[in-house]
């Protein structure tokens, strides 16, 4: 099993026609055979998209006509910055059930906007300014590196799309393999919170551990915390290892991702990984041993 | 991005915000004219510098008992005499570090009876994805201490973005704050008129420390400071025009235009790595080996050779860095890109430190290829804690 997405999920592309949503959507159309169905443009609705190795998939000239004709439940979103946001909202409006934006570099106004839109819809976000979603041998959304991947039992949620990397590679090198990836993305305000993502995996039956890296900034880590203590205490409980980026970061100064800041005396490393350790995880100091961590969790 | 004092309460001013009558001065031989056109008979005389605690800095050059950062006036004299001793002197603050920052612009501000300080600030509270106002009775003081002491005195009130500023937010605001009367009234037109700058301008922080109570009963917003959020600034250019590149670190100008996440630091071990959450645990790890990063670098997900040879030139420009340590875990960022940024960068500026590289994912292969064929003194590493061991033991020597 899995969660989010499988080998059944439809994927539309919003940004199909540039240079990166191009060179993704042929990383993943040869990713097992990634379920790409179409790709969305308003002006050029009706043609076609052709890959450098002779793909091809039909345009769209909106979500809804593209959902309404390939039965698709989700979308990923290549666009660039300044019109990401109305892309997220194209996709909301023509109720996709999954979104996944990949854009780095929305403004925070924006994504203010889009979380009202998506509170009151059906539709659930993973992003923005993430790295996306793999499950191992089934469904490639966004811009991991499928090669790292190994098809098990580890469920990884991550705010870091390179550090998500080090922790697939980490726990397929030690013959653990994953369930699914999911990157949440380093924006302050973003649609799928770790939360979200922890209740699934403690519902997959085939994620039997989660590796959870966080980093410093707001106070996602302590909610998570709080909540895989709430559920401890109804029985809900997987072995757990983790990371938190930012240990040396000075305050006040954001670190590359818009949410990874030290302000107003919250966010810092020291109490995520206080919280994170009092809910049972074990925190690695150091982002090279997060498998070796899991693997000793494992053993107990 | 960060403004000064006085270009925030421009702004603010712009939107109907009231502020009292100031003039930016950059000489000293401007103090004069500056005080002479405020209604006087007091008058302050603030430092305009990007960083909080100016009150109770001092200045390096001047004796330990000399005024602070922020000083009143009873006369266009004094002010002058203040300008003449400020301008051009270090301020150290709490928040500037020992290295202080250079006082080049003065604010001449008319000084106010006050009776009431207050706190207010708009920010984004990520717990609820909405702009939020936080406020406080307890103004003027370092509010993160009075978040720590006393956090029943700290409110806040998030805004539903579809809905903007309500009675009832109002309400709640006006009340956190005990404000009656004149006072009041003036709050429930100001606070909209925050918001509306907050989002039309695309702020990421607005925090008025203090907001005050005159003695007759109204409303002044005695300080201001604004930034912006970076990533909206290409829909802005009149707030692009406000930056002072005076008060940003030099090799941070430098890799902003080239796009790269960098951030200068104390240590003196360079960093060039993909992605942030990598970039910084790898300044973490190099902690955990006993030693300090000179900076965060985040060359990103889809740079290119010359974006890779800018960075790494930014680093060893840096007289700190004794040694660089290369992390690229390539998802999208293809190893052989960075291995010929490296490359070429070497061979442009020279090499004087010890480089330890450690590449994995796409095309790992071929940059390891690269690197040992380009002949130059480069340490491989097989993972991040080798790289971290390596650098450090090179530097250890």
């Amino acid at each position: 099993m899995s969660i989010l997405v499988n080998k059944n999920t439809k994927v539309l592309v919003q940004g199909l026609t540039g240079k990166t949503g191009t060179f993704h959507t042929e990383q993943a159309l040869a990713y097992y055979g990634t379920q790409m169905v179409g790709g969305i443009h308003p002006k050029k609705g009706g043609e076609t998209w052709t890959g450098s190795k002779g793909e091809s998939l039909p345009i769209f000239a909106s979500v809804a006509e593209g959902r309404e004709k390939t039965g698709a439940d989700a979308s990923v979103i290549y666009v660039p910055p300044a019109g990401a946001a109305e892309a997220i909202i194209e996709a909301i409006d023509a109720e996709i059930p999954f979104i996944t934006c990949i854009t780095e570099g929305i403004p925070v106004a924006d994504m203010v906007r889009v979380k009202a839109r998506l509170d009151r819809s059906k539709s659930r976000l993973l992003g923005p300014n993430c790295p996306g979603i793999l499950t191992p041998e089934e469904c490639k959304i966004g811009i991991m590196p499928g090669s790292i991947f190994r098809k098990g039992s580890v469920g990884i949620v991550s705010r870091s799309g390179t550090l998500t990397y080090e922790a697939v590679f980490q726990t397929s090198n030690e013959g653990l393999g994953q369930t699914t990836a999911v990157g949440i993305g380093g924006d302050p305000v973003k649609g799928t919170e770790f939360i979200d993502v922890l209740e699934m995996f403690l519902a997959d039956e085939a994620t039997t551990s989660i590796i959870m890296i966080g980093e410093i900034g707001g106070s996602a880590e302590e909610d998570a915390a709080q909540f895989l203590i709430d559920e401890a205490k109804k029985g809900r409980k997987k072995p757990m290892a983790g990371f938190i980026a930012g240990r040396t970061a000075p305050k006040g100064r954001t670190m590359g991702h818009a949410g990874a800041v030290v302000s107003g005396g919250k966010g810092d490393a020291e109490s995520k990984i206080a919280a994170m350790e009092q809910a049972g995880i074990r925190v690695s100091p150091s982002p090279a041993r997060l498998g070796k961590t899991l693997v000793e969790v494992l053993k107990g | 991005m960060n403004i000064h004092e006085y270009q925030a309460k421009a702004l603010l001013k712009s939107y109907g915000a009231p502020v009292a009558e100031g003039v930016a001065i950059f000489s000293a031989a401007e103090a004069e004219a500056a005080a002479k056109s405020l209604p006087g008979p007091l008058y302050v005389v603030k430092s305009q510098i990007h960083a909080g605690g100016r009150g109770k800095g001092k200045f390096k050059e001047l004796s330990a008992d000399a005024k602070g950062g922020v000083r009143l006036a009873f006369s266009v004299d004094e002010a002058k005499a203040h300008a003449k001793e400020m301008l051009g002197n270090t301020l150290v603050t709490a928040q500037t570090g020992a290295a202080g920052k250079q006082v080049n612009r003065l604010y001449i501000e008319d000084g106010a009876d006050i009776d009431r300080e207050l706190y207010l600030s708009l920010l984004v509270d990520r717990s609820v994805g909405q702009i939020a106002f936080v406020v406080s009775t307890e103004g003027g003081m370092d509010i993160e201490a009075v978040a720590h002491d006393t956090p029943e005195k700290i409110v806040n009130v998030a805004i539903n973005p579809e809905a903007g500023v309500t009675a009832a937010d109002l309400a709640k605001l006006t009340s956190a704050l005990k404000l009656e009367g004149e006072a009041k009234a003036d709050a429930e037109k100001l606070f909209p008129i925050l918001y509306k700058a907050f989002v039309e301008k695309d702020m990421s922080l607005l925090e008025i420390n203090p907001l005050i109570v005159m003695k007759n009963g109204r409303m002044r917003v005695l300080d201001a400071k604004v930034s912006f959020d970076g990533n909206a600034l290409f829909r802005h250019d009149d707030i692009k025009a406000l930056r002072d590149e005076t008060e940003e670190d030099a090799k941070e100008i430098e890799a902003s235009k080239w796009d790269l996440a960098y951030v200068a630091l104390d240590g003196n071990i360079g960093c060039m790595v993909n992605g942030a959450g990598l970039a910084m645990a790898t300044m973490d790890i190099i902690k955990l080996y006993g030693k300090e990063p000179a900076n965060f670098c985040d060359v990103g997900g889809g740079a290119g050779k010359e974006k890779v040879a800018a960075a790494f030139k930014i680093i060893t420009a840096d007289p700190k860095v004794e040694g660089i340590l290369v992390n690229i875990f390539g998802g999208i960022m293809k190893c052989d890109v960075i291995a010929e940024g490296v490359v070429a960068a070497v061979h442009e500026v020279g090499l004087k430190v010890p480089l330890v590289v450690r590449l994995e994912g796409t095309n790992v292969e071929l940059g390891k290829k690269i690197l040992n064929e380009s002949g130059l003194a480069i340490t491989a590493a097989d993972d991040l804690d080798d790289a971290a061991k390596k650098i450090v033991a090179a530097i250890n020597g």
